[in-house]
């Protein structure tokens, strides 16, 4: 019933709890940055998935993202091709779009396996504490060791070519930090005032962890998560770029820059579209990120 | 201190022995055999056979796995299946230029990095501040591999000035170090920023300010120094992340370092030269990480006083004890 009379009230950031994810979004609505990235993060996806039904060649019928025209070899950007084309009479602007996909979803998928896995580990390293936290620990000093990309190449090679495999080696790669994080908040809270005094009104346990040591331990991670779809992104175009994870004739951006750059000196036009739109993507994804972590942690904010 | 450091280093030696565990069995899993790379497709089966007996791909995994320990002990990698020469000496040969490359680059991203972010803290929200936001936004999200494309472009193709890639002379580092250090730099500046926003409404810089000391003093002795912890992490953390970029920027220039190598390696199969620079790399990546603490000490006297508090109340204890 009351319901229907807030809805008439016109709501301000005061209105929600800071830190809640309502309040994210209240905030990403209401970021004039944070909306132009969802925008062209959201404009993209729906163009990637509807060009290959509008962006059709008409003598043969076929998609033009894999339609392979020899006369228009590494064609200049035109009227007809605002992209141009690529070595082999492919339209760029159609396999660009079309390409949008992977760079776009990689970010997305990979972050969300390391986020799952280290917030697993690192609440039940924080949680027990002693052998199991030392055991785990361990193990992770041993995936850091290798550089983060070393790590995803090598997995990466292990494991084969293919879209399902880029996003496992780059999850494993990235679940160290997240577990990392997570296992600290959860130490600093349980010796937090806030929980000793839940613990002192003889609140139970489960409610503790529900109310007190998730929501509290979740904030930075989010932060965490917000910036890491990005670089994750970026990771992953330049993996399929030195050849693992996606590969050609998948028009992923990093494989399409990987082919064109041997033809660099004579068609330079190649090189640019791929690599501005997985610069685009990224700024869209870290002015996401950066409105993100603005709304979770206001010091930062200035 | 000197306990503290030998203490990191011997904890080295386990992990740099479970990342040769875990190197040698994902090398092992990967699809494809070396040596049907190395012999084409028109090997017969006898003649793999004979190369499998030869390179001593036949023998059980545990009895390789040992040959590979007993020789990394002794920095020996073994021989390169394609090439035939020692991996050791290609890798002695190799790792310094990789070295510099990413030592290099950290120091070009500190030296833009930091003056960059203090600026931005001193100016915060006015334009300089905007437009210093706008650009890191742009290096951050830039691909390093693509900007060293676009610097090919411009530098080697149409301006002439620099090698597009190779090995020789400093020219043949400019555009490596420019590709692999931008976005670092935009890492660095941002966290010097954060950090230097929160000290400067600390008491202490208001009370040097107030007892007439220069804005210039104020800000590189009162505020850097309180705000540079933060800072040196990311930069370490940077340096590391250098150290695997390298890999990526150095397939774009054809630059003969580390990274091109183990890709090289990855690509034919050729599994000594992995695991050695593998190996070296972690072995680098766990020096810096200790390099990183021991710097702390020296920026930070309440973490040096943590060492030698240690060592005090171990003295203490021993007085006691006797």
């Amino acid at each position: 019933m009351s319901n229907t009379e807030t809805k008439k009230v016109k709501k301000t950031a005061a209105s929600y709890k800071p830190g809640s994810l309502r309040y994210i979004w209240y905030k990403l609505r209401h970021t004039p940055t944070a909306v132009i990235g969802m925008c062209f993060v959201v404009i993209l996806f729906i163009l990637s998935f509807a060009s290959p039904y509008f962006l059709i060649d008409e003598a043969s019928g076929q998609p033009m993202w894999q339609y392979i025209d020899m006369r228009n070899m590494n064609a200049l950007p035109s009227a007809e091709h605002l992209f141009g084309c690529d070595e082999i009479g492919r339209d760029i602007l159609a396999r660009v779009l079309y390409g949008a996909r992977y760079t776009m979803s990689i970010g997305i998928f990979s972050t969300t396996v390391s986020l799952f896995f280290g917030m697993l580990l690192g609440s039940v390293a924080g949680y027990f504490g002693g052998h199991v936290d030392n055991f785990i620990m361990r193990c992770l000093d041993v995936f850091q060791a290798f550089p983060g990309i070393l790590l995803a190449i090598t997995i990466s090679a292990t494991l084969g070519p293919g879209f399902e495999k880029i996003i496992i080696s780059l999850g494993i790669s990235g679940i160290p930090g997240y577990a990392r994080m997570m296992r600290a908040n959860i130490l600093s809270i349980r010796g937090s005032e806030y929980a000793e005094a839940a613990l002192s009104i003889n609140c139970p346990t489960s409610r503790i962890i529900a109310k007190h040591i998730v929501p509290n331990a979740m904030s930075p991670l989010i932060v965490q998560t917000a910036m890491g779809i990005a670089a994750s992104g970026l990771m992953a175009s330049s993996l399929s770029f030195l050849g693992f994870g996606v590969q050609a004739p998948t028009p992923e951006w990093g494989s399409m820059l990987a082919s064109a750059r041997n033809f660099i000196r004579n068609y330079p036009h190649l090189c640019l579209f791929p690599g501005i739109f997985i610069m685009l993507t990224v700024i869209s994804y870290n002015l996401i990120g950066d409105t993100v972590r603005d709304a979770l942690d206001p010091k930062l904010k200035d | 201190m000197l306990r503290f450091i030998g203490r990191r280093l011997l904890q080295m030696i386990p992990i740099l022995l479970v990342v040769a565990v875990i190197i040698f069995t994902l090398m092992e899993l990967v699809p494809g055999d070396p040596v049907r790379i190395m012999l084409g497709d028109f090997a017969t089966e006898a003649q793999v056979e004979e190369e499998r007996e030869r390179l001593g791909l036949n023998r059980p995994f545990l009895e390789r796995f040992w040959e590979f320990i007993k020789g990394a002990v002794q920095l020996d990698f073994g021989v390169s299946y394609i090439t035939k020469t020692s991996v050791s000496d290609e890798l002695i040969e190799r790792f310094p230029r990789t070295l510099k490359l990413a030592l290099l680059s950290i120091c070009v991203s500190a030296l833009f990095g930091i003056p960059i972010g203090i600026l931005c803290a001193i100016k915060a929200n006015k334009l300089p501040d905007r437009i210093a936001l706008v650009l890191t936004l742009l290096c951050n999200s830039m691909p390093s591999f693509w900007l060293a494309l676009l610097l090919v472009l411009l530098f080697s193709v149409n301006l002439n000035w620099l090698p597009s890639g190779g090995i020789g002379g400093a020219q043949y580092y400019v555009l490596p170090v420019i590709s692999s250090s931008i976005g670092s730099i935009a890492g660095i500046a941002r966290q010097t920023r954060a950090s230097m926003l929160e000290v400067i409404r600390a008491d202490y810089v208001t009370t040097a300010k107030s007892k007439g000391l220069s804005q210039k003093a104020v800000i590189l002795k009162h505020a850097l120094g309180n705000a540079l912890i933060p800072i040196i992490t990311v930069i370490g953390g940077q340096f590391s992340f250098l150290m695997g970029g390298t890999t990526i920027v150095e397939s774009v220039y054809s630059f003969p370092g580390l990274g091109l190598y183990i890709i090289s390696g990855i690509n034919n199969r050729d599994y000594p030269i992995v695991r050695g620079g593998v190996l070296y790399i972690a072995f680098t990546f766990s020096f810096i990480m200790l390099l990183i603490d021991i710097i702390y000490a020296f920026v930070d006297p309440r973490i040096r006083s943590q060492y030698s508090g240690k060592k005090k109340k171990k003295s203490k204890e021993a007085e006691a004890a006797a």
